[in-house]
């Protein structure tokens, strides 16, 4: 392929490799090609596989014999005839392998819940080698033990893969192992010091896994019959090579969030040529694009069934960053971002790969219509602002997991979950103990004793605890990501990176909107706490109305933001491992509803047991003014505080956002544009039809905002009755209003 | 400071004082004896003016194009039997805003309405004619675009002018035979016909919105009972229902017929409200027959 040289012809230089011959794209998706027979039956097949999967518990195989390696397992096939991508984890789809070195805990666990013996001989090796999790608890304090047990600190990846790494899968095509090995031995050799200290040894031991790793990619693809030694020649080998690194590391990792990077763009640049030359059409392209992401939707990790309960599901994060505007004005669309993008259409739609949306008002308008249109018929997809980002991770970037940007190969984090601000809030009243144990878990102080809360007092103290909450948090994750290097390291992905590296230590909090309105509550209306036996504020009574966050409303909202800036100025106070620099994130995920159910009643009259809100949503039925009121209150927290990413989900009925698609399609992509303007980080867009009202009448807390226009005005979805919801679903079988 | 529930000599006395303020004579006021003749100077004063604000909807995508922030006010002297927002009825309450603070906040969501706009809904808002009339001024000089939601009912004075100085009326037809609209909403529709031709007379869009109610506006039964099979027969049975859209297509004004079945996501509020909702036994429409029904407004 005849590509423009620059710094990437000598250097590992994605980005130069990008910029230099990538074409965007501004006309709109009419080129598209639909499924080819051979996609629509690979897909049929793993429907069959999935559908069996359900049915077996979730859980379709488990191979319990062999610890998952590289190079553990051999080559498997959905039906190899057909498929033009290439490469599983096991060596049968949808069958899951054992990945121990996170925790052989979790593994027993796994295998327990669905009816598996551990095989003796693995039980024997792990007698001899120790997992990530067990080296944590040797090292943690008692105090961090109090901490995790009562929840205000939560998620932490102690007993399992942290995940959250991206390896620069696009360096597999574009070089070829043996360049990239070269590279790195090249880099060993310059690490040399006077004095041999724990940095350089760390780093020379970790950068001689990196290149084995990489003799063992190029083994896993030579029993496919490839040579990725080589750099990739065409289109079709730049898909396989850079899926087989992928492949690779989820193969040798089970993280919280396996994330793909920035794929599309790079990929088009081969795409483009193969089209000048003639040598595909625009089908066959297509054919090749659908049948890697139908791989990207069948990785499996065996995990609890806890963990599922937790996440919703069995989610992989397998991100992909699409679209964005790069460092010389030129925006980063591709016919390649359209063609990820169809293959929601092509194999319907599916929460994997979850594809992010690099959001910026100067993205081609027809690449913004498209977008919408596949939200509202898919819900599928999710938007983050690149006018943010752009600015603090430049323009080759991507996101890992739901919302954390970092540098691709240059950067990554040390994954730190959440603090729960909502409990610490309850500490700071009851000087230090657990509202629902009595523990004492917090340092010991005097209790709140007054009849109605004082909002200065409250505020001096809740800052104390932050404090203190701050430093120990800190001091937890630097036990875990010491303990996950030295026993759970990840090489593969880590091969795929510079050797110089920017570390953050991402941390998060929970319950920002029950934390904004509690204080509001405090502060603009009296609140009485209600005192046990025990002295102990187990509940609160609310006399008068006070401003709830959610409604742009600036008394509330700046409270909300000024919580998450004075947390994260303690955390930075603080001296992460490796150097990392501390962040934030306001995200739970779905785990709003597992940190509710830890934590007691709240002054924003929330009772003990009850759902948080998702991320930095308002709590639901709170917000009264419309969606965009509840999305300026998000605006307005700040990212530069919150560097890790800000959370806001949207659900919508598609008859809300206007009558025709066409309509529809205009008024999301405004929305998003007038949202981004305002700084919002990021917006899961759901645009909800029957089944999802079902879910909703279950799970209100999962839809704190899902509007109903009727006809002339609007009503929140949640607060209708069990039997008005039943009338919505009803007329929404054909999604007229 | 006034509002539509202010008496002429408070008014008077408001408007009088704001000059004042703002260093104006106060002499030319007791020649003026009409409320528009105070608005021509209110123009200039418009945060004096206070209107009454039932709740604010920051997402309105299908009241008017684009997205759009709409303004529900409070007060309906009309009793619409379909009505789903009975609590915006009463002409008491309502949160107190003046035209000032009401744009100051719409401006905050400038970013997002900038191709969409501004509806003012009820209620029927054009009972604050005043608060309506000064909101579109105020919000044209910021350049943003304001559609009125309004059944017609006050098409005379300040809320004449309101109407017609709104970029987009959209305009409830109830019901297109007379008897029924009274039986239906308590007054006829001739006000809505009549600002109809103000609207056409001066070229000025409008969008026309009519609800669908069977037995009321739409018959969606044969004779026996049972809902129309064939489009013919459905057709012969509506001849009022056709002949008021096609009566309608007649205005060039009319740039869109939107047809809204009838529902009762609304009926809850009356029994909050303590108020009988006589359309309980009513059957909300078939969607075939709906269907017949949009595609003759098409």
């Amino acid at each position: 392929m005849a590509f423009v040289p620059g710094k990437w012809s000598e250097d590992i230089h994605v980005r130069d490799f990008i910029n230099k011959n990538y074409t965007p794209y501004d006309g709109d998706e009419s080129f598209l090609a639909g499924p080819t027979q051979a996609t629509l039956d690979l897909w049929d097949k793993i429907l069959e596989l999935r559908k069996k999967e359900k049915e077996n518990g979730g859980v379709l195989d488990i191979d319990e014999h062999t610890i998952s390696t590289i190079t553990s397992h051999a080559p498997g096939y959905i039906d190899k005839d057909k498929e033009k991508i290439v490469g599983l984890q096991t060596d049968a789809p949808l069958k899951r392998a054992i990945m121990p070195f996170g925790g052989i805990r979790m593994v027993r666990s796994s295998l327990d819940a669905y009816a598996r013996e551990m095989d003796p001989e693995v039980e024997h090796v792990f007698q001899y080698r120790k997992t990530h999790n067990d080296g944590v608890f040797d090292a943690y304090t008692p105090e961090m033990q109090r901490a995790r047990h009562c929840g205000i600190l939560t998620g932490l990846p102690d007993a399992y893969g942290r995940g959250r790494i991206i390896g620069d899968y696009r360096r597999i095509p574009l070089y070829g192992t043996a360049f990239l090995i070269a590279q790195k031995r090249k880099a060993k050799d310059q690490i040399l010091s006077d004095v041999m200290d724990v940095e350089t040894i760390q780093q020379r031991e970790e950068i001689s896994e990196q290149v084995k790793s990489l003799y063992e990619l190029t083994k896993m693809a030579q029993s496919y019959g490839f040579d990725i030694s080589r750099a990739a020649r065409n289109f079709t080998e730049a898909v396989q090579w850079l899926y087989f690194g992928y492949l690779g590391v989820v193969k040798e990792q089970n993280g919280a969030a396996m994330s793909l990077g920035r794929v599309s763009t790079f990929l088009d640049i081969y795409a483009e040529e193969e089209l000048k030359n003639g040598t595909m059409t625009e089908s066959e392209i297509q054919e090749v694009v659908d049948h890697f992401i139908m791989k990207l939707r069948i990785v499996r990790f065996l995990r609890t069934p806890a963990y599922d309960e937790l996440f919703s599901g069995d989610p992989t994060w397998i991100t992909e960053s699409i679209g964005g505007i790069g460092l010389d004005g030129r925006h980063m669309v591709t016919k390649m971002s359209y063609r990820f993008l169809h293959t929601l259409e092509n194999i319907g739609s599916a929460p994997e790969p979850n594809m992010t949306i690099l959001w910026s008002p100067n993205l081609p308008e027809n690449f913004k219509k498209y977008c919408a249109k596949i939200s509202i018929n898919t819900s599928s997809i999710q938007y983050e602002s690149d006018e943010l980002m752009r600015e603090k991770f430049g323009d080759d970037y991507a996101i890992a997991c739901c919302v954390s940007a970092m540098r691709v190969g240059k950067q990554m984090q040390f994954f730190g979950a959440r603090a729960n601000l909502a409990k610490a809030l309850l500490y700071s009243i009851n000087g230090g103990r657990d509202e629902k144990t009595g523990d004492q878990v917090g340092p010991v102080r005097n209790p709140i004793t007054s009849e109605y809360l004082d909002y200065d007092e409250v505020m001096a103290r809740f800052d104390e605890t932050c404090a203190w909450l701050s430093k120990l948090y800190i001091n937890t994750l630097n036990v875990i990501h010491y303990m996950h290097d030295k026993y759970c390291y990840e090489r593969l992905e880590m091969a795929l990176h510079d050797e110089k590296i920017d570390r953050t230590m991402a941390c998060g909090l929970s319950g920002l909107s029950v934390i904004a309105d509690s204080l509001s509550a405090i502060k603009y209306a009296k609140v009485k706490p209600i005192r046990n036996e025990q002295g102990l504020a187990v509940d609160f009574e609310i006399t008068g109305d006070y401003p709830q966050y959610g409604n742009d409303n600036p008394k509330v909202d700046r409270i909300a933001a000024e919580v998450v800036r004075k947390f994260m100025k303690h955390l930075s106070k603080h001296k992460c491992y490796r150097n990392a620099r501390p962040t934030q994130s306001i995200l739970t995920i779905t785990s709003n509803v597992v940190y509710g159910k830890k934590t007691g009643s709240t002054p924003d009259g929330r009772k003990a047991g009850e759902p948080f809100a998702p991320g930095a949503n308002p709590m639901h039925g709170r917000d009264r003014s419309g969606a965009v009121a509840s999305m300026r209150s998000v605006a307005n927290l700040q990212y530069d505080y919150s560097e890790d990413g800000i959370s806001y989900t949207f659900s919508i009925l598609p008859s809300t956002l206007g009558k025709t698609l066409e309509e529809q399609q205009v008024n999301l992509y405004n929305l998003l544009d007038g949202y981004f303007t305002d700084g919002g980080h990021h917006i899961n867009v759901n645009v909800i039809l029957r089944k999802t009202l079902l879910d909703a009448m279950d799970h209100p807390e999962k839809y704190p905002q899902l509007t109903i226009r009727v006809s002339g005005y609007a009503v929140n979805f949640t607060t209708l009755t069990h039997e008005q919801q039943l009338e919505v679903v009803r007329r929404t079988v054909h999604s007229k209003m | 400071m006034f509002s539509a529930r202010s008496s002429y000599a408070e008014i008077l006395r408001s408007v009088s004082a704001g000059a004042k303020r703002r260093g104006l004579s106060d002499e030319i006021f007791p020649h003026m004896r009409t409320s528009e003749e105070i608005l021509r100077v209110m123009s200039i004063m418009t945060d004096s003016v206070k209107g009454y604000v039932h709740s604010i909807e920051t997402l309105g995508a299908v009241d008017g194009p684009g997205l759009r922030f709409v303004v529900f006010l409070q007060g309906c002297p009309l009793r619409c039997k379909f009505c789903h927002n009975p609590d915006t009825w009463r002409f008491e309450g309502g949160e107190e805003v003046t035209v000032g603070e009401q744009v100051k906040q719409i401006l905050r969501y400038r970013s997002y309405i900038k191709s969409g706009g501004v509806t003012i809904s009820g209620g029927e808002p054009l009972r604050q004619a005043e608060f309506c009339l000064a909101m579109i001024r105020a919000l044209h000089e910021e350049g943003i675009h304001v559609a009125i939601d309004t059944s017609g009912i006050y098409c005379e004075g300040v809320a004449l002018q309101a109407a017609m100085e709104a970029d987009l009326l959209l305009l409830d037809i109830k019901s297109f035979d007379a008897d029924k609209a009274k039986a239906l909403t308590g007054f006829s529709t001739d006000h809505a016909w009549r600002l109809l031709g103000e609207r056409e007379a001066a070229g000025k869009t409008v969008w026309i919105r009519h609800v669908l109610v069977p037995g009321y506006t739409l018959i969606d039964k044969d004779a026996q009972g049972k809902i129309f099979e064939e489009e013919e027969a459905w057709k012969k049975a509506n001849a009022e229902l056709l002949e008021g859209i096609r009566r309608l297509k007649k205005y060039a004004c009319v740039e869109r017929i939107d047809l809204l079945p009838f529902h009762k996501m609304g009926e809850f509020k009356y029994e909050e409200l303590h108020l009988p909702y006589e359309l309980k036994e009513t059957e909300e429409p078939d969607e075939k027959v709906i269907e017949w029904a949009e595609a003759a407004a098409r």
